[in-house]
């Protein structure tokens, strides 16, 4: 166990090695003209882009720029040129909101796709499944941003125009240290629009996997054995079902936190890490969004490797196939 | 004659599918006595299973269609309440299926999931009910059983995990268990090991037995009666000498190969005959076996019934041939249809 | 329908019977049903029953034809293009004039006709022809990413799997790398820092307002979604007979790959395509709606949803209109490609995040 955890940490450094280069190329490397200029920002002065080409080390051979970047990135120094706030500061501000953000949905999500998947599963082929799989349809085919902007508009701010009192705010974030009740209270519009794709999508998967599973050797057993229809369900079908979709939750969980929750963010104005670098791309504000995506992969990375080393503590099946990733 | 324990008549399973209605299972008919062994043999994709399956109740999907009537003890089990099947399965009746590798549930450990089937029919503790799981883990074979309970499917080998199948099966010393195909999925010793228990039990405890398999040699070590299906129907029924020594269809004589042996070496594997059976969608009037039969004659377009047509009332066969002039046909010479390969 | 409750649940209970034949879930039955049929045949088939998936598949179809008469409305119809200002302009709605931007700053609604069909944007342009030419925009991306998508996810797949060895390692741990982030961090980095500079890759240059810029930053990060199944397939695929024969026979491994593979995960490629198409559209949305897609002025249904809900408020219309554009052609893609998916291969996983 111990040597598994080992080597897939090893494999995890190996690739966030590979994230940071990759990262280094998008942003200094591939685009064509200057990358200082890049850097600056929207009005660069002369001075500050010879600075910047100085501090980057953009007149300096490529392992030597890729070698500043990081320390720049990793020194926590890192400023951005648009309002010479510290960025790695800026970003740790965001952290928790993100997190909020990132946890109540994926319970919500969950909680939902069990139940729907469930359901929709048990009335396969008939009427109620055929409607929940176009809801999870129009689910999954909606631009998260579009609909947490209607949702912002019309549940948040017109119904309290129209109820007198605020069922749901109009965006924005309360810490939980200031009002718990208000915290909770800001995030459940954006909780329940993040969600909607994530529902549809696993209500979906589930349905797939518990119909998948119901033809397995092992419930037919369980069938022969005389359980109950309700025991066969939750025992053999439901548990072994789940499985993958747990896996799949890991994985996404960590992809929301790692920026897959920057519209949601946007559109509540939630301030969290994902913002920090939508706010940057309209300031054409680079050292947030490059140090962002290389923190918000990292934490990708840094997570499915942790997800295996669970998995593999829990199911000693796992352990036997080696090093190999469940990616 | 005591009543028996098991019978099934005109049995019929079919399927909607893509293709068509598929008949599955078209009119079986049969008898089973306490404590016998009824073997069912024949080709694969010719209904076994799911004559099998429709027995314990198992045989599912919207697109599946029944009738015919199955009675133990006397009681319907076909169109029986949902309640009433389930009480029955695993604890009057159980089945132990032809995949040992796939039919325990990869996610609970071997001994919790005998517990599982305990408790779902008897009202004792986790901790009596684990007694008892392993009491019949080390009955039917598993070394060093307390231990072992605790183990998960996949660190159990296939022989282990059938033998665990059938601790399952028997853990409330059921009246009859149905067995398809339990050991073509394992090498030859550990087969001739779950035969073995088997055929013990049933000596023992005077279990009904079900078994369903390919091998020949499994049959005439162990079945008392024979059905031999083809195509979804029955086309001979008898005791186990009745079939060996004096065969009556056709295809029981491809099956056997056209020279009986019982004792001396096991008989091969079933024996290839040439062709393929009919399609089970719309499949052709008249007697299923035609196409394939050397002996096929004008008549033969007509369904036959399943009648005895010889001296042994209990010897019954689905053939149009002359009941004295079969005799003759069947020593031709062998190469028409397929001889068993001696082994 | 069955006799027994119990048995509703087990076996294929996938579908109900009606539905049934259209989906002949158990492999047993459609290798016996079908005796013969190429499978492309009987996918069609299969396909022909699902008529709402039909359906909406021409949807799209109408769509992109709508789309692409873009030029001919704007011309003969609303007599503007996409990005003219009219915001000092009035027009005539029923024998009055009205200005086209008011005083205070909004803009007019709907009129119901040639001129200003659907109202005017904040800038004073014209709704239905910016939603025509947004849709263009969006459609050209989505669907010439998934092609560029389906080629080199194609290519990837099939080098890894066939060669094995290193050139399979690197290429698999370049999808790692890709795979690590999360897809509109990636589309971000790359919109952003390419609509910057612009890409310059040998003797190709684009400059960053171009549309290829989203097509590439698109197509670049739904490769791995693509290539890892195929790489899958192509593995277990080497090892059949038909390849084996093939080899020893002395095909080289490029004619093999191109007769005796390719044809083999072409039906992959399908299944992919259509949800490819979908999420492209969806991804070029939200990258335009951040300001990394498709650059301003041009038209996408994403910057027009962006400048929409900046004025939700006054003219809501300006932002729920081109979402329920996106909503339609997506569903409508997923939708078919849903279809297709069971029709060619009912068992294929396919995820696609985004
Ligand atoms: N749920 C189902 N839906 C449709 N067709 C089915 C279903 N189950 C079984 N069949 C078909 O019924 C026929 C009989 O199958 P069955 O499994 O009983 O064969 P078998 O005699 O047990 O064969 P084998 O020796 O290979 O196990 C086959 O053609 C099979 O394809
Ligand atoms: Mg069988």
């Amino acid at each position: 166990m111990a040597l598994f955890a080992l080597k897939r940490l090893g494999s995890m450094i190996l690739v966030l090695f590979a994230v940071s280069v990759l990262t280094f190329l998008i942003f200094n490397v591939l685009p064509s003209g200057d990358p200082a200029v890049r850097m600056a920002g929207k009005q660069p002065t002369e001075t500050q882009i010879e600075a910047i080409r100085v501090e980057w080390g953009f007149d300096q051979p490529i392992y030597v720029q890729y070698e500043k970047t990081m320390q720049n990135m990793f020194s926590g120094d890192m400023i951005s040129y648009f309002n010479q706030l510290n960025v790695v500061e800026e970003i740790w501000k965001g952290v928790p909101r993100t997190f909020a953000l990132a946890i109540g949905a994926a319970i919500i999500w969950m909680a939902f796709a069990i139940a729907l998947g469930v359901w929709s599963a048990m009335r396969a082929g008939g009427v109620s499944d055929g409607m929940l799989n176009v809801f999870a349809l129009i689910g999954i085919s909606m631009p998260v941003f579009w609909l947490g902007a209607l949702m912002n508009q019309y549940l948040g701010f017109e119904l309290t125009q129209i109820l007198g009192f605020e069922l749901f705010p109009n965006g924005g974030y309360v810490e939980f240290s200031v009002s718990p009740f208000e915290w909770f209270h800001h995030l459940l519009l954006p909780w329940f629009a993040l969600s909607v794709l994530f529902i549809g999508f696993y209500s979906r998967v589930l349905r797939a996997n518990i119909l998948e599973t119901m033809d397995e050797d092992y419930v037919r057993t369980a069938r022969a054995k005389g359980l109950s229809e309700r025991r066969v369900m939750l025992s053999h079908v439901l548990r072994n079902s789940m499985i993958s979709v747990v896996t799949l939750w890991g994985l996404d969980f960590a992809v929301v936190v790692g920026g897959g929750a920057i519209l949601t963010e946007t559109v509540f104005n939630l301030q969290g890490v994902g913002q920090y670098a939508a706010d940057a791309i309209g300031q054409l504000d680079q050292p947030p969004i490059m140090a962002v995506t290389m923190f918000g992969a990292f934490f990708v990375v840094f997570f499915n490797a942790l997800i295996d080393i669970v998995y593999a503590a829990l199911d000693p099946r796992i352990r036997l196939q080696d090093g190999d990733t469940a990616l | 004659m005591s009543e028996p324990l098991l019978s099934v008549r005109d049995l019929e399973v079919s399927f909607r599918t893509e293709g068509g209605l598929l008949q599955a299972v078209d009119g079986v008919s049969f008898d089973l006595k306490r404590g016998e062994t009824l073997s069912i043999v024949g080709e694969s994709g010719c209904g076994k299973s799911v004559t099998a399956m429709t027995l314990m109740g198992l045989t599912g999907g919207p697109n599946a269609r029944f009738s015919g009537s199955v009675k133990l003890d006397g009681q319907e089990l076909l169109g029986a309440d949902d309640e009433v099947m389930r009480s029955i399965r695993g604890d009057r009746m159980s089945m132990v299926f032809q995949n040992p590798m796939t039919s325990l549930n990869p996610v609970h450990r071997i001994g919790n999931q005998i517990v599982e089937q305990i408790r779902a029919h008897r009202d004792v503790s986790k901790k009596e009910a684990m007694a008892r799981a392993v009491e019949l883990l080390d009955a039917v074979g598993v070394p060093d059983a307390a231990q072992r309970a605790r183990s998960y499917p996949h660190e159990f080998s296939g022989g282990m995990r059938q033998r665990a199948m059938i601790a399952m099966a028997l853990s409330l010393e059921p009246e009859i268990l149905i067995a398809d195909e339990p050991t073509t999925a394992l090498d030859v010793t550990i087969q001739a090991q779950i035969l073995e228990l088997l055929k013990q039990l049933n000596r023992d405890f005077g279990l009904t037995v079900i078994l369903i398999t390919h091998d020949l040699g499994v049959v005439a070590d162990i079945a008392d009666r024979v059905a031999v299906m083809y195509a979804g129907r029955l086309v001979e029924t008898g005791t186990l000498d009745e079939i060996f020594y004096d065969p009556r269809h056709p295809y029981s004589w491809g099956l056997l190969g056209s020279v009986p042996r019982i004792e001396g070496e096991r008989l091969a594997r079933l024996a290839q005959i040439d062709g393929q059976p009919p399609a089970l969608i719309d499949p052709p009037p008249g007697c299923r076996f035609r196409e394939r039969c050397p002996h096929a004659f004008g008549k033969c377009g007509e369904e036959p019934e399943l009648l005895s047509r010889g001296e042994t009332p209990g010897h019954l066969d689905r053939c149009w041939l002359d009941i004295s002039e079969r005799p003759a046909l069947r020593q031709l010479p062998s190469g028409l249809i397929g001889l068993a390969k001696p082994s | 329908m069955s006799e027994k409750n119990d048995l509703r649940l087990s076996g294929t209970a996938d579908k109900p019977v009606s539905d049934l034949e259209a989906f002949a879930e158990p492999p047993a039955v459609t290798v016996e049903g079908s005796g013969g049929q190429s499978p492309w045949r009987l996918a069609a088939r299969r396909l022909r029953k699902r008529r709402f998936a039909l359906f909406m598949g021409a949807v799209f179809v109408l769509l992109v034809l709508v789309m692409a008469a873009a030029p001919l409305w704007a011309e003969h119809v609303a007599h503007t293009s996409p990005n003219e200002n009219h915001l000092s302009d009035q027009i005539d709605v029923g024998g009055e004039k009205i200005n086209v931007v008011g005083l205070d700053g909004v803009p007019i609604g709907p009129t119901w006709r040639g001129e200003f069909f659907l109202g005017a944007d904040g800038n004073g342009r014209d709704v239905a022809v910016r939603l025509l030419y947004g849709g263009r925009n969006s459609l050209i991306i989505g669907l010439s990413a998934a092609l560029i998508t389906l080629l080199l996810g194609l290519t990837t797949g099939l080098l890894a799997g066939y060669f094995r060895g290193w050139t399979d390692s690197f290429l698999s741990r370049i999808m790692d790398i890709l795979w690590a982030f999360p897809v509109i961090l990636l589309g971000i980095a790359l919109g952003t820092s390419l609509a910057l500079g612009g890409l310059k890759l040998g003797p190709v240059s684009i400059s960053g307002g171009s549309l290829a810029i989203p097509i590439f930053v698109i197509a670049i990060v739904y490769i791995p979604y693509l290539a890892r199944p195929i790489r899958g397939e192509v593995l277990s695929l080497r090892e059949k007979e038909f390849v084996e024969a093939a080899r020893a026979q002395g095909m080289g491994p490029f004619r093999l790959i191109h007769s005796e593979i390719l044809p083999n995960v072409v039906s992959t490629g399908l299944v992919f395509f259509p949800l490819l198409v979908a999420n492209a559209i969806l991804l070029e949305a939200a990258l335009s709606f951040l300001g990394a897609g498709v650059q301003p002025p041009e038209p996408s249904w994403g910057t027009m949803i962006d400048e929409g809900v900046a004025r939700i408020v006054t003219a809501p219309a300006l932002a729920i209109v081109p979402g329920m554009m996106i909503v339609i052609t997506v569903l409508s893609l997923n939708v078919f490609g849903e279809a297709v998916r069971d029709a060619l291969d009912p068992r294929a996983k396919v995820r696609i995040e985004h």
